[in-house]
């Protein structure tokens, strides 16, 4: 893989997807350079969730081209466990392992599919716990914690691969208004690291907040983007600006 | 736009009205027969109705009923205890392979996937005494393997007789738990870059376990009920004794009801706990989830 970090680490391409007869996306183009957050915003069933979990390869695309790191998504032959262990990714129901403890949900990953050493992944565990302050909660199973809580352990496990990029998939959708806070405060953190990070997301204000750049997708296209200051008070497109008045 | 349910799991929070605390549910009992006394007493009353009216027919000089049941309940417990073993050999048998079974059923491979849907399909739709006639009379009565007979007796024929729809129903119980798991499951461990086969054992099948037990415990209790059947293909087992009891008390027919009480009797002492015990599983599991 001949990729160097002056390139864009992500490079979607005119990206087709459909399921059966409808068409989620209709020619999809962007990059994310390393260290970047993308925002991707818009009404539901634009398309922006299927185009996320085609970074990763959770759905297949049937036109187009996505390097990841010089990885081509769009390649029969690709090694999908390589891309995995590049990409992390977060979903919205959280999705944990309810029979493992928060801890095991973390360290079970690196463990039995990168081989690590048990002891240093058990450092590395807690430390990413503690990271997410969850200190304490090592031991609670997952129907034992907060939808919050829960969340927070998902991205510690997500990052216990050491993903060079993660997606979030809608994460704080489905959680109470005052538990969204808390999670948000986790991916800004991570974001000022310097992780890429490339974000579905309703929450305008944290995508105005963190994001380098956002973009709108409306009935399978990138209508605008943008930085979010020009994002968010000129928005050139009317369809855009529709969107936001409703949201703000 | 965004569904933006509350939180199934959320902590409780405080309020004046009652009604929005969530639901107290009732600690579950430990596991606890539900027979009562009066249960026993009936029980008891048809055993001496039966042993009582067979004697009221009885002859004086032959021996009371009474006397001849407790000269052969030794041999029909030790009977049972047969049916017990080949119900736990037939159950471990089925198991193990219809979770295989039940395993090829979600694999990706067509061929697979469809051949073990078409084995798994005949051997649940088949008569469970057709089939231990197909394993009685199909399979050799013994081998001979470089030289050596060994020979291959009537019960073990039995037991694989019988773990034939064991196998079939363990195969559409596993499998229907690994469908029922949701999908965020499988897509959570493919995004962290698990194997197919590491997801299966080291995520879903663990979490199966728990809904696979109660159907599972069912079907050995319909097992360990059907293991009587071996008795049609001579199998001694406590129906055979008991009609050799009968033939050995010159057929009397006044041993009939109790003789066969007793027998009903013992497959009930044994098969209600197992009962009970899978409805408790089933309530215990069903609000965890």
């Amino acid at each position: 893989m001949s990729w160097s970090d002056k390139e864009p680490m992500i490079s979607v391409r005119n990206v087709h997807k459909s399921f059966g007869d409808f068409e989620v996306l209709k020619g999809v183009s962007f990059d994310v350079m390393k260290g970047e957050v993308i925002c991707i915003i818009g009404p539901s069933g634009s398309g922006k969730s299927t185009l996320i979990r085609c970074i990763n390869a959770l759905n297949d695309i049937n036109e187009g081209s996505i390097l990841v790191e010089g990885l081509e998504v769009n390649d029969p032959k690709l090694n999908k466990l390589e891309l995995r262990k590049k990409v992390g990714m977060v979903f919205q129901q959280y999705n944990l392992f309810p029979h493992k403890t928060a801890l095991e949900n973390v360290m079970m990953a690196p463990i039995r599919v990168l081989k690590e050493d048990k002891k240093e992944v058990e450092t590395r565990a807690r430390a990413l716990i503690k990271k997410v302050r969850l200190e304490g909660k090592e031991n609670a199973y997952p129907g034992e914690l907060s939808g919050g809580q829960q969340q927070r352990v998902a991205i510690a496990r997500s990052l216990a691969m050491k993903p060079d990029v993660m997606l979030f998939d809608e994460v704080t959708a489905a959680l109470d208004p005052e538990t969204v806070g808390e999670v948000l405060v986790t991916i800004k953190e991570l974001a000022e690291e310097g992780m890429t990070c490339i974000l579905v997301t309703h929450e305008m204000g944290f995508a105005r907040e963190v994001a380098d750049q956002v973009y709108f997708t409306d009935q399978g296209l990138i209508v605008e983007h943008g930085p979010p200051a020009t994002f968010f008070e000129n928005a050139k497109d009317p369809r855009t600006r529709q969107f936001l008045s409703q949201i703000l | 736009m965004t569904q933006r349910s509350r939180s199934h799991d959320a902590p409780p929070k405080k309020t004046d009205m009652a009604v929005m605390l969530p639901v107290k549910r009732k600690a579950h009992d430990p596991f606890r027969l539900k027979l009562t006394p009066w249960h026993g007493v009936f029980l008891a009353l048809v055993c001496i109705f039966t042993t009582s009216y067979g004697y009221a027919t009885t002859a004086p000089e032959v021996d009371s009923i009474r006397t001849v049941m407790l000269r052969w309940m030794p041999l029909l417990l030790e009977g049972f205890l047969f049916n017990i073993l080949i119900s736990i050999l037939s159950m471990a048998v089925g198991t193990a392979v219809g979770t295989m079974l039940g395993l090829a059923q979600i694999s990706l491979m067509p061929p697979i996937r469809h051949s073990s849907w078409f084995v798994t399909q005949f051997f649940r739709n088949a008569p469970w005494l057709v089939l231990l006639f197909f394993a009685m009379y199909l399979l050799p009565f013994e081998f001979t393997i470089a030289g050596v007979t060994i020979p291959f007796p009537d019960w073990i024929k039995a037991i694989i007789g019988l773990s034939l729809p064991v196998m079939a129903n363990v195969s559409e119980i596993v499998r229907g738990a690994v469908l029922s798991l949701p999908s965020g499951q499988w897509e959570a461990a493919e995004s962290l870059a698990y194997t197919r086969r590491q997801t299966l054992w080291l995520i879903i099948l663990p979490q199966c376990v728990k809904r696979m037990l109660p159907p599972w415990m069912n079907l050995y209790s319909i097992l360990t009920m059907a293991t009587v059947l071996a008795s049609i293909v001579g199998v001694s087992e406590v129906m055979t004794l008991a009609g050799r009891v009968l033939a050995a008390e010159d057929g009397r027919t006044d041993l009939l009801a109790p003789l066969y009480s007793f027998v009903l009797f013992l497959f009930f002492v044994y098969c209600y706990p197992i009962a009970r015990w899978t409805v408790y599983l089933e309530s215990k599991f069903a609000v965890k989830g």
